[in-house]
């Protein structure tokens, strides 16, 4: 059963920073979006949320490669995850949420749940 | 106290040689250097004057550049000669003036001897010494056909070589029955001779010159004391050297028998506030005609005039090594078997134009001297057998025979002991080179810029290489220091591309000597750190910001809920009262936890990425700078109370300390520094567990270095004693930059000089004794540092795109981070732990 979703805009092209992430308060909480300007494609979006410590933190992680994969480094403790899957590296055990992530002119799109105090009835007649 | 004034007179290769070194030194800041140069040119590489011929201009040949000799204050006149010296009121006198000396330095070289033949000062006769010189055969070569050269010696035959190059045919005149006879034997001449005549160079030996009158056919004839005659269109006369000792013999200084200005093993002349060094010094009544001894001496002066009693120079060794006209010839020690009850070794191959002779001891143990014509292959292990007594094989001939006819292999460079001179001219030895390897430099060009070893004469050259490759092979035994996947080198090694090759960013880093193209958090914040240190550009320029730490992205540090800490210098741990309420009046506005740390500076916590820069924005009004608490930096150099309020206090430990942490604030490291000044010997700021510590002492300051707390406790080690603060703040900026060039990623001083190799003895002789000769260069990175601080905080909060980022999310300024939540401990805020949360 997939939730509805909405394409919701987050910021602009102007708010990223290249090789790094910056946070957004979605829907869905707090999440984090990495711009790599060298690599296909150059936007991944994770949750913000550092599964380790439970503090929101990751988009102020380090970016980089381990293994030709795109991670992000914890700024508490280290634990790399990998930007596409939100697999962790050291356990791959623990796993953050991804989202799909799009350019849409100057604006920044994120697909996230439509929350549920919002949740239009139609959300039922979709979901079955 | 006023300055001394210095005067150097001459500005060629030795004169230059010794600025270098002593103005390196501690002693050149009590002097105001002048110098006197009768060339109107920079001093310049007189060695390879030669190449000049070959397209070299003067500024490939030259040593040093007017920029440097403005950078280090020194007055040149060139273009000035000195015309005399007046010992009574210690003044030179030049065509512009007469200035005084209290300490006078004469390195005016030589001269080249010209024979006194009827008709030697016509035109179109020459010598071969200077660029002019050059020049001038240049000029006069154009629209001549042959040309003389006299004197079969090694300049001659280098002279020859040039005339040759011009496209003169060349001749070689020598007055003694063969050539090079300083170095050579009979049959080593000869077989030069016929080498040089098969090259198209006319050898004409025995042959006394009478007159040179003009010629028939040519511009000038020579004739000679045997009847016969020579036409040509320039002669050039190469007929020896003699000291330019002029000034010195006219204003009485003692002179040697045959020229020379008389100096002692500390290069002074008969006048105590004379010196001379070079060509012109008459040392054991000898003249050294070559550069390397000149610079030993110019080594010598240095130290001699920084007060080091144990400075002397003890004679060189005169062994050389030419390829003349393509020609090898090599000559070491006592050539010509003059040692009583030496044995003498030949080998002489005509059909391949090989001769060696090898002098050996009574013994048959020891090389003392050996001849090589035709093949300098066995040059670099034959000097190292004589220049070391190494002991020889029971067969000594195999050292000279080719090795198809059972010679043994050159003496592998691991044969040699750590005291074998590699490089005389600069002496350089093996135990250097391997320093200079451990040290981080892992090519040849680097231990060449860190050693200095084979930019003189060039002749060490290939036993330079030899013993790099050696040593480097020996090291790549270990285990790999690749920083990480992304770069397959040290972070010394790193330091170095980056220094070398001017890289200011971590992208072009990576595409000129990196795998992949993207780096990781392991290489971009080592990456960060090395250009921080090397070009100290903001941390957040836009290309620096993704490769920051997280603290050193926010310039604070994180705890554990994501909130961040905020610790602002209190240099030294002095604050004045209203300082103190500052703090306690931001403090309170964030509601922020606040508490004295261990460094004697007070840390706030607790406030929100968006809140840092806010609350910055009052701190830097009253004062404050940022504290790089959360910086591979210095952190705080702890104080006691010292002499100004404390009864047993010898020095000002505060005054100490506050200008110690204002001096190095900024300095990005491998790791985080600490540093303490206690007062007196009760040492109550724990200087000893500190990176850098100082103790006063009723002289002055002793240095502590690479002390440690935290997780493994390290006691530091006295480094000095009795320093002034000149001294201190010398050898401090020296230790740190050598640590900050050569130490590996998030290494402590502590665990660096645990691994140094040669360890606290090595460390004392690149900084004391400034065995790599980088001192100065150390000290000016450091310069370079101390004068680009700039308080980091201060810049993002006046810098509206830096701010940009202290946004907790982007969307949505009011929104709160809903994980962080507080209760109250002991009347201040606290994070609720995971436990409360639940
Ligand atoms: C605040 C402070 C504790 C305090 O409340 O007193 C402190 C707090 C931290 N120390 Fe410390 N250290 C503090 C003094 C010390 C001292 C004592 C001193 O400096 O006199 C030591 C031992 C001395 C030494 O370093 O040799 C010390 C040894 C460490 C170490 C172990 C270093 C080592 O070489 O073993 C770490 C871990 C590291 O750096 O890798 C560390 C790391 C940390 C970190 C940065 C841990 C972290 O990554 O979050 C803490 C950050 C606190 C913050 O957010 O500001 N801290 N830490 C002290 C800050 C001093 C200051 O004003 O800057
Ligand atoms: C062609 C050539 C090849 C050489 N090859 C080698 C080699 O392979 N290996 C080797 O070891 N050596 C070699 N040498 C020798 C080497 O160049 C000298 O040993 C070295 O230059 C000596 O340095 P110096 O400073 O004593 O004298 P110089 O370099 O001659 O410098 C003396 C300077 O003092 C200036 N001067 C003199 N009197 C006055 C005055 N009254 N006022 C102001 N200025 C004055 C002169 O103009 C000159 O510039 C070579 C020399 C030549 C010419
Ligand atoms: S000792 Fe440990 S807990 Fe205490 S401040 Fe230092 S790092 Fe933090
Ligand atoms: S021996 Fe002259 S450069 Fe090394």
């Amino acid at each position: 059963m997939k939730p509805r979703t909405q394409w919701q805009a987050v910021c602009t092209v102007d708010d990223l920073v290249p090789d790094s992430g910056i946070a957004v308060w979605t829907e869905d909480g707090p999440v984090a979006i990495f711009y790599l300007p060298y690599h296909l494609p150059a936007l991944f979006a994770i949750s913000h949320t550092d599964p380790f410590s439970g503090s929101n933190v990751l988009a102020r992680g380090i970016t980089g490669y381990l293994k030709g994969q795109p991670v992000v480094a914890s700024p508490l403790y280290k634990e790399h995850f990998n930007l596409r899957t939100g697999v962790c590296l050291e356990d791959e055990n623990v796993k953050v949420k991804t989202y799909p992530v799009l350019l849409d002119g100057d604006l920044i799109r994120l697909e996230v749940p439509v929350a549920s105090a919002t949740k239009t009835p139609n959300a039922a007649v979709q979901a079955a | 106290m006023s300055k001394k004034t210095l005067i150097v007179v001459g500005n060629g290769m030795v004169g230059h040689h010794f600025l270098e070194q002593f103005t390196a030194s501690p002693a050149a800041a009590d002097y105001q250097i002048l110098v006197f140069g009768e060339e109107p040119l920079v001093a310049y590489d007189r060695v390879h004057l030669s190449e000049y011929f070959a397209q070299a201009t003067h500024a490939d040949l030259a040593l040093g550049t007017l920029e440097w000799y403005a950078e280090q204050g020194i007055d040149l006149h060139l273009d000035e000669q000195v015309t005399s010296i007046d010992r009574d009121s210690r003044k030179v006198i030049t065509p512009k003036g007469s200035y005084r000396y209290d300490q006078l330095v004469l390195a005016t070289g030589s001269y080249p001897f010209v024979p006194p033949i009827p008709g030697n000062d016509q035109e179109h006769c020459l010598v071969y010494r200077t660029l002019a010189d050059l020049d001038q055969i240049r000029a006069s070569a154009n629209g001549g056909k042959t040309g003389v050269v006299v004197g079969g010696g090694l300049l001659g035959l280098e002279a020859a070589n040039a005339l040759k190059s011009l496209g003169v045919q060349a001749h070689v005149v020598e007055f003694a029955p063969r050539l090079m006879p300083v170095q050579l034997d009979a049959d080593g001449g000869a077989l030069l001779r016929s080498k040089i005549e098969s090259l198209g160079v006319q050898v004409h030996t025995e042959k006394a010159t009478t007159e040179i009158v003009a010629g028939e056919e040519a511009r000038l004839r020579m004739n000679f004391s045997d009847g016969s005659h020579l036409e040509t269109d320039l002669i050039v006369f190469s007929a020896g050297i003699r000291p330019q000792d002029t000034l010195a013999r006219n204003c009485g200084l003692t002179i040697g028998e045959r020229g020379g200005i008389v100096v002692n093993d500390q290069c002074a002349t008969s006048d105590g506030a004379v010196y001379a060094i070079g060509e012109c010094a008459l040392w054991d009544n000898k003249i050294f005609g070559l550069v390397a001894p000149g610079y030993t001496m110019a080594r010598t002066l240095s130290a001699v005039l920084n007060g080091d009693s144990s400075a002397a120079f003890a004679g060189a060794d005169m062994s050389t090594k030419l390829k003349l006209l393509g020609v090898d010839v090599g000559s070491i020690g006592d050539a010509h078997g003059q040692t009583p009850g030496c044995r003498n070794i030949r080998f002489n191959d005509e059909a391949s134009g090989i001769y060696r002779r090898l002098v050996i001891s009574e013994d048959g143990k020891a090389v003392l001297g050996a001849i090589l014509v035709g093949d300098n292959g066995p040059y670099d292990t034959l000097l190292q057998y004589a220049l070391n007594g190494i002991t020889l094989p029971d067969s000594p001939e195999v050292l000279i025979l080719p090795e198809s006819q059972g010679g043994a292999p050159a003496l592998g460079p691991d044969a040699l002991p750590d005291t074998a001179s590699i490089c005389s001219c600069h002496n350089v030895t093996k135990g250097d080179i391997c320093c200079a390897i451990d040290a981080g430099a892992t090519d040849l060009g680097a231990v060449k810029s860190a050693t200095k070893a084979s930019t003189g004469c060039g002749g060490c050259t290939a036993l330079l290489k030899n013993v790099v490759d050696c040593e480097l092979e020996k090291r790549g035994m270990e285990v790999s220091k690749d920083l990480c996947e992304h770069f397959p080198y040290t972070r010394q090694e790193l330091f170095h591309l980056i220094k070398v090759n001017g890289i200011r960013t971590f992208r072009s880093l990576l595409r000129q000597h990196g795998v992949g193209h993207g780096g990781c958090d392991i290489c971009k914040p080592a990456v960060a750190s090395i250009l921080a240190s090397c070009w100290n550009e903001h941390i957040l320029a836009t290309d620096h910001v993704p490769l920051q730490d997280t603290n050193d992205t926010f310039m604070a540090n994180m705890q554990k809920n994501g909130t961040y800490s905020i610790v602002p210098r209190v240099p030294g741990g002095e604050i004045t009262p209203d300082k103190l309420i500052v703090l306690g009046e931001v403090a309170k506005k964030y509601d922020l936890y606040t508490k004295i740390t261990g460094g004697q500076r007070i840390d706030l916590f607790g406030a929100t990425l968006s809140e840092l820069p806010l609350i910055w924005e009052e701190l830097i009004a009253a004062g404050f700078e940022t504290g790089h608490a959360y910086g591979k930096s210095l952190r705080t150099v702890k104080s006691c109370v010292g002499s100004t309020w404390c009864r047993y206090g010898v020095q000002d430990s505060v005054g100490m300390a506050i200008f110690l942490e204002n001096r190095y604030k900024g300095l990005r490291s491998p790791h985080k520094l600490k540093m303490g000044v206690s007062g007196c010997t009760r040492e109550c700021a724990e200087a000893q567990s500190k990176d850098i510590g100082v103790i006063a002492t009723d002289k002055g300051w002793n240095l502590y270095v690479c002390g440690n707390g935290g997780m493994r406790p390290r006691h530091a080690d006295l480094f000095a004693t009795d320093l002034s603060d000149e001294e201190l703040i010398s050898a401090i900026d020296r230790v740190l930059m050598f640590y900050v060039r050569t130490a590996d990623r998030l290494q402590r001083t502590s665990v660096w000089l645990e691994n140094l190799e040669g360890g606290l003895d090595y460390l004392k002789q690149v900084v004391l004794e400034d065995s790599l000769g980088m001192g100065a260069e150390l000290e000016q990175h450091m310069a370079d540092i101390v004068g680009t601080y700039q308080c980091e905080w201060k810049t993002a909060v006046e810098d509206p795109e830096k701010r940009k980022r202290f946004r907790e999310f982007v969307n949505a300024p009011e929104q709160k981070d809903p994980v962080q939540q507080w209760t109250q401990e002991r009347d201040q805020r606290r994070p609720l732990l995971e436990t409360e949360t639940a």
